[in-house]
């Protein structure tokens, strides 16, 4: 890219960047509270806790690692592929990759 | 001494081990079962540690298969610190070795970034700079600017269409997720961190800028594609990801 | 020895454990609640909203810090990270107390996320004092120790264990955190009277009470088994052993432990409430 269309390029980008967040950041003000987790959510990022309790659940283990589906993983027609390695950083969807 | 623990933590990480021997209950009388309320507590303690942190993979497999997984994972890998908001760090990869999971190729991709936004939450926080004052630099000494970028900020490169995955099991009504590749840039404008999908060249550009390049460099590490820094630069801003605009003297 | 702050600064009044998802209501109405507890642990993140809501919480509150990852008892040196990260915490937020367990909880770098037991023996009583000492010397205050829940005894113990704590205070200076529901608990599972326990116990050490819920299982023989869940409300029997207690030891910082099934913020005001009238029918 030569540095003029860089030059273009950024002063777009800033140009639009201002534009869109000035239509945001009021939305985002309100959420100030730092109490409660976004709606929905749960807060289950702040991710697992420690405890000082023991447990009354009783855990029985599986003889074997057998996968039942009952997951949402059912739901979701993506196909498994077998060269994904090959493709990192790629950001074009890959005609393999569609459902036939 | 030593001998003593080595014995009692080996039993509670293999169910298959004899119970530690030199174990009473208040009366003199061998402690069997008792020694497994120990054994118990560690393993659903754990199990139940993994299924917070990692709530879409949870839902993805079902609760049973999650417990299934976790149990194989703290065995051979339990925490290696007490700080249980960062335990699962080697997951991604573990799922990756499960010939059992090999037909659902996404899932350490979905751990990753699962991962990743709670070392998100986490993070240390840092101030943003005011938007406007991007406007106040010409453009050509932005090009030679760095950005400094936020603690919270985390990238994640996937083959798969992670983010709409992620939002299909945490938010009503989100999409079905369609096969593709996405790039996902996780912020925390406020305490909450927030998962997008970024735009083509985005995930190259916000990698390039996060190595320290100038913003000219990283622009010009992702011209040999179609790019526009714009839509990319707008999910910094509102993501409160830019802390500081580092300028060349 | 360390004697800076005298068995700490917390109020001889109900407290609870602090959950986030009550910070709203912890904040708006605390109710009877005057004091409130965090694990050390969960606040290492290095910022985010865990942070700010203990900053908010402490310019309202006396919190106590109570750790349950530091593994006193581990036969293994402290892990010094682990020891740095807590210091910084309490110097941060100088703690109106800090308490951690008589436990281990680490074991060749492996941490396993329960209080696992002690045999009471002379050779782990020099090991959790240096600990101790270890802790003291780098916190720059004196700590209280908790005792156990006990779901079974070593053959090889030599000391009972209120003599084996009244030992650690007397060699390290530190205080006492009194678990009434793990006396009770221990009592069950080790068929010894709970009353003899607290009598037997250093109460004058006593910086800190703790209340809980449990639940019931059976050993091989049949015998009761009580699991420390803190899963529900605090049992009659162990509210009863409060008052015994406090009957004894005067007015202490009373707290409230619930950590799983964790109720609404009202349910844990009711338990709060009724520490509260324990405390209050004490002679001034």
């Amino acid at each position: 890219m030569t540095t003029t269309a860089k030059t273009f390029a950024i002063a777009g980008a800033v140009a639009a960047a201002l534009t869109a967040t000035a239509n945001t950041a009021e939305a985002q003000s309100k959420e100030k509270c730092y109490g409660v987790a976004l709606a929905g959510q749960n807060d289950c990022a702040a991710g697992p806790g420690t405890t000082c309790a023991g447990t009354s659940k009783v855990d029985y283990q599986g003889n074997s690692w057998k996968l039942v589906d009952v997951g949402t993983c059912a739901e979701m027609s993506l196909p498994a592929s077998a060269d994904g390695g090959a493709r990192k950083g790629s950001l074009t969807p890959l005609e393999r990759d569609l459902p036939a | 001494m030593t001998a003593e623990q080595d014995r009692f933590a080996a039993a509670l990480l293999n169910p298959g081990a004899a119970r530690p021997e030199g174990l009473e209950d208040g009366g003199h009388r061998a402690a069997g079962r008792r020694f497994d309320v120990y054994r118990n507590n560690v393993t659903v303690s754990l199990i139940e540690a993994l299924q917070s942190g990692f709530p879409v993979l949870t839902r993805l497999l079902g609760e049973a298969n999650m417990a299934e997984l976790a149990r194989l994972f703290l065995r051979a890998h339990p925490p290696s610190s007490p700080r249980l908001m960062l335990y699962g760090e080697g997951l991604p990869e573990f799922i990756a070795r499960q010939e059992a999971l090999a037909h659902l190729p996404y899932l350490p991709d979905v751990a990753r970034l699962e991962l990743a936004i709670r070392q998100s939450y986490h993070a240390a926080d840092a101030a943003p700079i005011d938007p406007g004052l991007l406007a106040t630099i010409p453009p050509e000494e932005l090009l030679a600017a760095r950005l400094r970028l936020a603690p919270a900020l985390r990238l994640l490169r996937s083959d798969h269409p992670v983010c709409a995955i992620w939002r299909y099991n945490m938010e009503d009504g989100a999409p079905r997720p369609e096969a593709g590749a996405q790039d996902v840039l996780i912020t925390r404008p406020e305490f909450d961190p927030v998962p997008l999908p970024l735009p083509p060249g985005g995930g190259d550009w916000i990698a390039a800028l996060a190595e320290g390049m100038t913003i000219g460099e990283a622009l010009d590490a992702v011209a040999d594609q179609p790019f526009d820094p714009g839509p990319s630069l707008t999910l910094l801003i509102q993501g409160n990801a830019i802390t500081a605009i580092e300028r060349e003297p | 020895m360390l004697d800076k702050t005298p068995l700490g600064n917390l109020p001889p009044a109900p407290g609870v454990g602090y959950k986030p998802q009550h910070f709203s209501d912890v904040m708006q109405d605390p109710a009877p609640v005057r004091w409130l507890e965090i694990h050390a642990e969960n606040y290492m993140g290095d910022g985010g909203r865990p942070l700010a809501q203990l900053r908010a919480l402490s310019e309202r509150f006396p919190i106590s810090v109570h750790g349950v990852g530091l593994s006193i008892g581990g036969d293994g040196p402290l892990d010094q990270d682990h020891l740095a990260r807590l210091a910084h915490l309490v110097d941060w937020l100088n703690p109106a107390s800090f308490s951690e367990h008589l436990a281990w909880s680490t074991h060749d770098g492996a941490f396993l996320n329960d209080l696992l037991p002690l045999p009471y023996t002379d050779a782990t009583l020099a090991r959790v004092a240096a600990h101790i000492d270890e802790v003291q010397d780098r916190l720059g205050r004196r700590m209280l120790l908790e005792n156990p829940s006990s779901y079974l005894a070593f053959a090889e113990s030599t000391w009972s264990e209120t003599e084996f704590l009244a030992e650690l205070v007397r060699r390290t200076g530190c205080g006492l955190l009194l678990d009434v529901n793990n006396v009770f608990v221990s009592a069950t599972n080790l068929g010894f009277a709970p009353r003899d326990y607290v009598d037997a116990f250093p109460l004058d050490s006593v910086g800190e009470i703790h209340v809980g819920g449990h639940d019931e299982d059976a050993d091989d023989h049949g015998a009761p088994l009580l699991i420390d869940s803190h899963g529900r409300a605090v049992a009659d029997p162990v509210w009863t052993l409060l008052e015994h207690t406090l009957a004894r030891s005067g007015p202490r910082p009373v707290l409230v432990e619930w950590d799983n099934d964790v109720p609404a913020w009202p349910v844990l005001c009711d338990e709060a409430q009724r520490a509260a009238r324990a405390l209050a029918v004490l002679p001034r």
